[in-house]
């Protein structure tokens, strides 16, 4: 057999059927669905009368809007509160064997609990009605957001109708510098290919500096696939990825584990297979960074300076510089060092796993926030949310006048009571820094885990090098 | 769903690069559990004014432009989330076709699972509608789906598209894609049991 790509092998094994001229349908291995997408959906197959088909390759659980507040107080959000209810009534009515209310000790955001719980794994096909699916790729699986439409699809018929994405290989050569973390990687790759670079695509991020990505750091890289255009990103499962595998509470045990195990080391692209497209970064080239802009690709180092909009080729890009600038309240050269921040958001499906907080805590250590900022830390699950407490990460950031929060999508989003006042300048490990993201007016700075906890100590922006 | 044949209507020019799935409706607008009554919430950050009145810059609140069915914008329109309430509420508001020289992936698919037909064209040919959309408030284009062709009334702008076969089929037929998916049940069933 020809050479092929992983996602090639991964495709060929899931095709249910195809026709040409027509989208391919694609068995569904994984689905996974949340309160916010889904309620249309079960509505659909009420109204058709047609059943889930596979509610045990069905996980849902209440994350958008759930409050982060502690879990004894009510949701004081009528319609979000009817948005979570809708979900309970259609978990019991269509008989999915696998939810997790927001009292559950596996609840937490979707592309969390997925691979933490051990449902995604390596060489599966994964949906879900939310575009970060691209996470879950991190196992080496293809992983793809959906509509609402979609998700319908996929609930009646385990399918879904999709035209064959091309492949594009983005490789990150040589070992990352100190202090350069994984969002560090995403947001460079980003900064490199634009916010469209990947439209049409399915990413394989390959490279030594990925390799040397635990596998918490390799789910913040894919997670922000979408944020470069990708239909998905995907990391070649290798012994990283095993070793994780095999500590998941829901993951296939002992001989059937080591049997796939086995099957799973045939999955990486073969030598000789070729992409579409390949892009090649230098990891040395690579350095903490922080966007200025309202879209993932207007980022700079921390070292560096706001750009002046005049600096840009075409008028559209210059248009587009001169908007952010206006919206984000910043002024062309100004020093990324001297940017002062009101909040940080410390969480969401980016960076909310546990390496992130045990990294994010390391910076924090016995040090305090500044007077003028407002901290908050939201755990990506409750499961590392117990997790951090049992190390006393908790601890370390309540000591330094962080708040420690309850599990969910919280202000990545601005979808339940975490939100920013019009005029708020937040340091956020979250995914997106569009207009209005994280609140109306609201101002957000992408950035790592350990870069937030570091503006946090400071109230302004700070290379983590040097801290 | 509601056949895609023929479109004519207003043209409302929203210049501007990658529009976001946040800006055509925020998150917090995401609570319902129906697929209609978005469209009062589309663009709501722009179209309203911190006291809720309308913000009479915004394109969508003057004059014919309240009455588009068309929107023309710039490339990677619909970037961001998978929301298919974007599609929802610019259907709500009346707009059933946007023109762009290009689409974010999933907000594309979202368009067509509607009856709305995101159209891809060259980036002159929408400089060109969108600069005559600009300087005549109520210019009006067919989009001809049947004919794969976009005209204005005098014909000085008439463009032939090309949109994927299927989809068009689809569109032009109102077709839903479960019903489609479930006449390979036989299929389906017989690579689960493959699974197995």
């Amino acid at each position: 057999m020809a050479a092929r790509t992983m996602f090639e092998k991964i495709w060929d094994a899931h095709v249910v059927h195809e026709e040409p001229g027509q989208p391919s349908l694609i068995y569904i291995d994984l689905h996974l669905v949340h309160e916010v997408t889904s309620p249309q959906a079960f509505d659909g197959l009420r109204m058709a009368g047609r059943k889930v088909r596979r509610p045990d390759l069905t996980v849902a659980t209440a994350d958008h809007n759930t409050p982060t507040w502690e879990l004894t107080r009510p949701i004081e959000d009528q319609i979000s509160k009817a948005q979570l209810d809708a979900l309970d009534r259609n978990a019991a009515e269509f008989g999915l064997p696998f939810y997790y209310d927001r009292f559950s000790e596996n609840q937490g955001i979707v592309h969390v609990i997925g691979p933490d719980l051990g449902y995604t794994l390596p060489g599966k096909t994964v949906v879900c009605g939310d575009s970060h699916t691209s996470t879950h790729g991190a196992l080496g699986c293809f992983a793809v957001g959906i509509g609402t439409s979609e998700v319908e699809h996929v609930l009646a018929t385990q399918t879904l109708r999709q035209f064959k994405p091309r492949t594009m290989e983005v490789r990150v050569d040589g070992q990352l510098p100190n202090g350069v973390s994984a969002k560090d990687v995403i947001l460079g790759i980003i900064g490199h290919i634009g916010v469209n670079g990947g439209t049409g695509h399915v990413i394989e991020y390959t490279g030594e500096a990925i390799r040397g990505l635990s596998m918490d750091g390799r789910m913040t890289v894919c997670n922000m696939s979408i944020e470069g255009g990708a239909r998905a990103g995907m990391i070649a499962p290798d012994d990283t990825t095993f070793d994780y595998v095999r500590t998941r509470p829901y993951a296939p045990k002992g001989a059937e584990l080591e049997a796939l195990i086995e099957q799973w080391r045939q999955l990486p692209t073969d030598a000789g297979a070729s992409y579409d497209h390949t892009v090649v970064i230098n990891a040395s080239d690579l350095s903490p960074f922080v966007t200025w802009g309202t879209k993932p690709d207007m980022v700079v180092p921390i070292t560096g300076q706001v750009p002046d909009p005049n600096s840009f080729e075409t008028t559209a890009e210059r248009e587009a510089a001169e908007r952010a600038l206006e919206y984000m309240g910043l002024e062309p050269n100004q020093r990324i060092e001297d940017i002062k921040i009101d909040r940080i958001f410390l969480g969401a499906c980016t960076n909310a796993r546990i390496d992130d907080l045990r990294a994010a805590a390391n910076v924090i250590r016995g040090r305090q926030v500044n007077s003028d900022v407002y901290a908050m830390v939201v755990p990506g699950s409750a499961r590392v949310k117990a997790q951090a407490e049992a190390e006393g990460l908790d601890q370390v950031f309540k000591d330094a006048g962080f708040d420690w929060r309850v599990a969910g999508c919280s202000m990545c989003l601005g979808m339940n009571p975490d939100i920013l006042d019009p005029g708020q300048r937040c340091a956020s490990t979250s995914n997106r820094n569009f207009e209005g993201r994280q609140g109306k007016g609201g101002r957000t700075h992408l950035v790592s885990p350990e870069m937030a906890a570091a503006a946090a100590i400071a109230g302004h922006f700070v290379d983590v090098r040097d801290f | 769903m509601e056949p895609f044949v023929q479109l004519e209507g207003v043209v409302a020019p929203l210049d501007a690069v990658n529009v976001d799935t946040d800006m055509i409706i925020p998150a917090v607008y995401l609570k319902s559990i129906e697929r209609t009554g978005f469209g009062p919430n589309l663009f709501d950050r722009y179209r309203y004014n911190e006291d809720g009145s309308e913000n009479l810059d915004f394109i969508l609140n003057q004059g014919p432009y309240r009455s588009s069915k068309i929107l023309v914008s710039g490339p990677n329109f619909g970037c961001g989330s998978s929301r298919e309430h974007a599609p929802w509420a610019l259907e709500d508001f009346g707009i059933r076709c946007i023109i762009a020289p290009s689409f974010a992936d999933i907000f594309f698919n979202n368009c067509f699972k509607n009856g709305l037909l995101p159209l891809i064209l060259p980036e002159t040919d929408v400089r060109r509608i969108m600069d005559k959309a600009k300087d005549n408030p109520g210019f009006e284009i067919t989009v001809d789906l049947e004919a794969k062709q976009v005209r204005d009334g005098d014909e000085e702008i008439v463009v032939d598209f090309e949109v994927d076969d299927f989809r068009r089929y689809c569109l032009l037929n109102g077709l839903d894609d479960i019903g489609l998916t479930l006449q390979h049940e036989d299929a389906i069933a017989a690579f689960e049991a493959r699974q197995v």
